[in-house]
């Protein structure tokens, strides 16, 4: 069902950079971030992270070792203390606030854990609110929205509102949200944290059916389970990246505990 | 600065249509506290129509009933201030004014040479304390048979002020100069003077006996213009009962002048020196009543209070309108991180909110300006007035509605564009 996603809508001469060679979407040079105080607090050593297009890259860590910071920094909600970011090419570093907002607006998709859908408007309307600074023409906003929204499988709840929705659906409107703009980059903070382990599972499912049609996805969780839907994972610990192909046992014996007292059901 | 660089993506942007939409969709989607935030700005604004607006209607009213008539009379009374015999009095005597009264004996040319001026005289209630007024000349059984007549009155009046009276006769002349100058017991009758005298006709020529002298009826005043109480008197010429009677003692003596249209004010002002050059200060001109005063008065004693009011209501309703504003900017901070997150800068938010403040100010306006409208038509109705309702009160009441919640709305506007996405998203 979302074979076009990537036929259609990614090869958009708009998405294309001026780099002879494929750049990687994410690249990542000595970045890192201190939050200033006293004393100050480093949330992210100096890291190096590329990440081509049509990967699905997991970030599993434990709470509070610099996952959200991490993925403000590659969405652009915040500015690096030091190093350089190039998204699809372009170092972000350069950019005025303008700029940025465009490039949120059009080249990244956020997921969050809270989900962030206006209460008083329909799933479409939530859908086509991504669309509002992108493109001025409101007939073709609803279009896509209600497209999108039949490709994550919620074509029968359009009209329905957020408090109308269970858990699951809202993340799924969420995600149709975050993808009806074909970003360069999907990012997803805990987008499971809130859904129980059935409900995950078919988020993850969307995710990686996404990924399938070509979207370049980055989750980042602190379930294991979760991370192991992801093609390629990267642990966090106390700001600092390392990719292994698996958690060592001490850190995962850590997180099974953890995930097992922050695991709830929806909201 | 080049509009888009080559390679960042082209700017977010957001269109008016999409702006006032949203900020419907905000204003709508929390519709009691909407309404709530209205009413001081309906308040403000329907008191600021309906004042306006009845001050208008009222002031119209004034100006219809304002006739012609009024118009072109102008009085001049005697003060009296001086009493008779005095220095004031010698000195009038010395410009050859009749004793005992302050109006020299040429009042009627005086004033009739004043540009302006159609017809002018003098008249007074003559001094007898309790006239028999009869048409029979036997004083004696008169006295009790023409008692019920002694409501009637008898009025010296130069010829000018039966002119400047505009009177219709129904029957017989004036008395005019020729009688003046000879002091000849003439008179004219009012119509009810008439009636109650039994005194239909003059081609007879009838009598009236006061207090026993007789005086020739010229004619029956069936209606008149100016000096109303001449209807139910008998009038004869100020000369004759200067002759017969003296000045006047207890009621002062009136100049009545009838003017062309518009010359009221500047006779009025003019009258006094042209009578007594050396003590105009003797004599009080009373010029018909300005309508443009009239509203004046109207304007500041009625509704400038109620206008007082009306601005407070507005500052309340511009209060309610930044609360509200500022309360749901802070209730939305989520809803604005994500907006930002989604490609709104800092100006689309600041738009959003204050578009949503300014339709409040403006949905407020309108509001107070129908019921503003619908209190004056209603009052008008009720009272049988024309509503009057002019352009400049009606037509920027929406816009001081929507100035209102665009003023409120500023401060909240601008905090919610400062809030950062980051601290907005985080839970
Ligand atoms: N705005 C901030 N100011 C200061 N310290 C912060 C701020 N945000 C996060 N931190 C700190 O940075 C570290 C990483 O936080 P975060 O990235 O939120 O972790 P995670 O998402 O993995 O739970 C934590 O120690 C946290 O206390
Ligand atoms: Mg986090």
């Amino acid at each position: 069902m979302t074979s076009e996603y990537m036929a259609s809508e990614y090869a958009s001469p708009d998405y294309t950079t001026t780099a002879t060679a494929p750049s990687p979407v994410l690249d990542l040079r000595r970045v890192c971030k201190v939050y200033p105080g006293s004393p100050p607090v480093t949330a992210l050593h100096p890291t190096d992270l590329r990440v081509e297009a049509g990967d699905f890259l997991a970030v599993v860590g434990p709470s509070g070792s610099g996952k959200s910071t991490l993925l403000n920094l590659l969405g652009l909600l915040d500015r690096p203390t030091q190093g350089s970011y190039r998204l699809s090419g372009t170092d972000v570093a350069t950019l005025t606030e303008r700029d940025r907002a465009a490039v949120r607006g059009r080249r990244v998709g956020f997921v969050f854990q809270a989900f962030h859908l206006l209460p008083h408007r329909t799933a479409l309307e939530n859908v086509a609110l991504a669309r509002l600074y992108v493109t001025p023409r409101g007939a073709h906003r609803q279009a896509d929205a209600a497209r999108t929204l039949r490709e994550v499988g919620l074509g029968h709840r359009l009209d329905a509102l957020p408090s109308q929705l269970s858990g699951g659906e809202r993340q799924r409107v969420a995600i149709a949200r975050a993808v009806v703009n074909t970003p360069d980059i999907l990012l997803c903070d805990e987008p499971t944290g809130n859904l129980d382990s059935a409900t995950a599972g078919a988020v993850m499912d969307l995710l990686a059916e996404l990924n399938q049609a070509g979207a370049t996805i980055v989750v980042i969780t602190h379930d294991p389970a979760v991370a192991q839907r992801a093609r390629r994972r990267v642990t966090i610990l106390d700001g600092r990246l390392s990719e292994t192909a698996c958690l060592s046992e001490k850190a995962r014996l850590s997180e099974t505990a953890k995930s097992g007292r922050t695991a709830g059901g929806p909201r | 600065m080049n509009r888009r660089r080559h390679d960042g993506p082209a700017a977010t942007r957001l269109t008016w249509r999409d702006m006032a939409a949203e900020a419907l969709a905000g204003v709508v989607q929390r519709p009691g506290r909407s309404v709530l935030t209205l009413l001081g700005t309906v308040l403000g604004v329907g008191a600021f129509v309906s004042v306006l607006g009845l001050t208008s209607t009222a002031t119209g009213q004034i100006g219809a009933s304002f006739s012609l008539l009024q118009d072109t009379t102008v009085t001049v009374d005697d003060t009296g201030a001086t009493p008779h015999g005095s220095v004031a009095s010698v000195a009038a005597q010395d410009a050859g004014m009749d004793a005992g009264m302050d109006f020299p004996a040429d009042t009627d040319e005086r004033l009739g040479r004043l540009n302006g001026v159609v017809d002018a005289g003098v008249w007074w209630n003559v001094p007898l304390r309790h006239p028999t007024v009869s048409a029979r000349p036997e004083v004696t059984t008169a006295a009790t048979t023409d008692s019920d007549l002694t409501g009637l009155r008898v009025l010296a009046a130069s010829p000018g002020t039966l002119r400047a009276m505009q009177p219709t006769l129904s029957t017989g002349t004036l008395f005019n100069e020729f009688h003046q100058r000879r002091k000849e017991r003439v008179c004219l009758l009012g119509s009810t003077a008439a009636r109650l005298l039994g005194i239909t006709r003059v081609d007879n020529r009838p009598a009236v006996f006061i207090d026993g002298a007789a005086y020739t009826v010229l004619g029956i005043v069936a209606t008149t213009q100016r000096l109303p109480q001449s209807l139910l008197s008998v009038l004869i010429p100020s000369s004759a009962a200067l002759h017969a009677y003296g000045p006047p003692t207890d009621d002062p003596a009136q100049a009545l002048i009838r003017t062309r249209t518009g010359a009221a004010p500047l006779v009025a002002r003019q009258a006094p020196l042209a009578l007594l050059p050396v003590h105009p200060g003797l004599l009080h001109a009373v010029p018909p009543p300005d309508p443009h005063e009239l509203r004046d008065r109207v304007d500041t004693d009625l509704s400038g209070l109620f206008l007082v009011l009306a601005a407070i209501c507005l500052i309340v309703g511009a209060v309610g309108i930044a609360n509200t504003t500022l309360v749901s900017v802070l209730e939305r901070t989520g809803e604005i991180g994500l907006r930002r997150a989604l490609g709104a800068r800092r100006r689309h938010i600041t738009a959003q909110f204050l578009t949503e403040s300014t339709a409040l100010g403006a949905l407020g306006g309108l509001t107070g300006t129908v019921i503003g409208v619908a209190v004056v038509i209603g009052t008008a109705l009720a009272r049988h007035w024309t509503a009057v309702l002019q352009p400049y009160a009606v037509l920027p009441a929406p816009l001081m509605g929507m100035a209102v919640g665009f003023l409120a709305g500023l401060y909240p506007a601008l905090r919610a564009a400062r809030i950062e996405p980051l601290e907005a998203l985080r839970h």
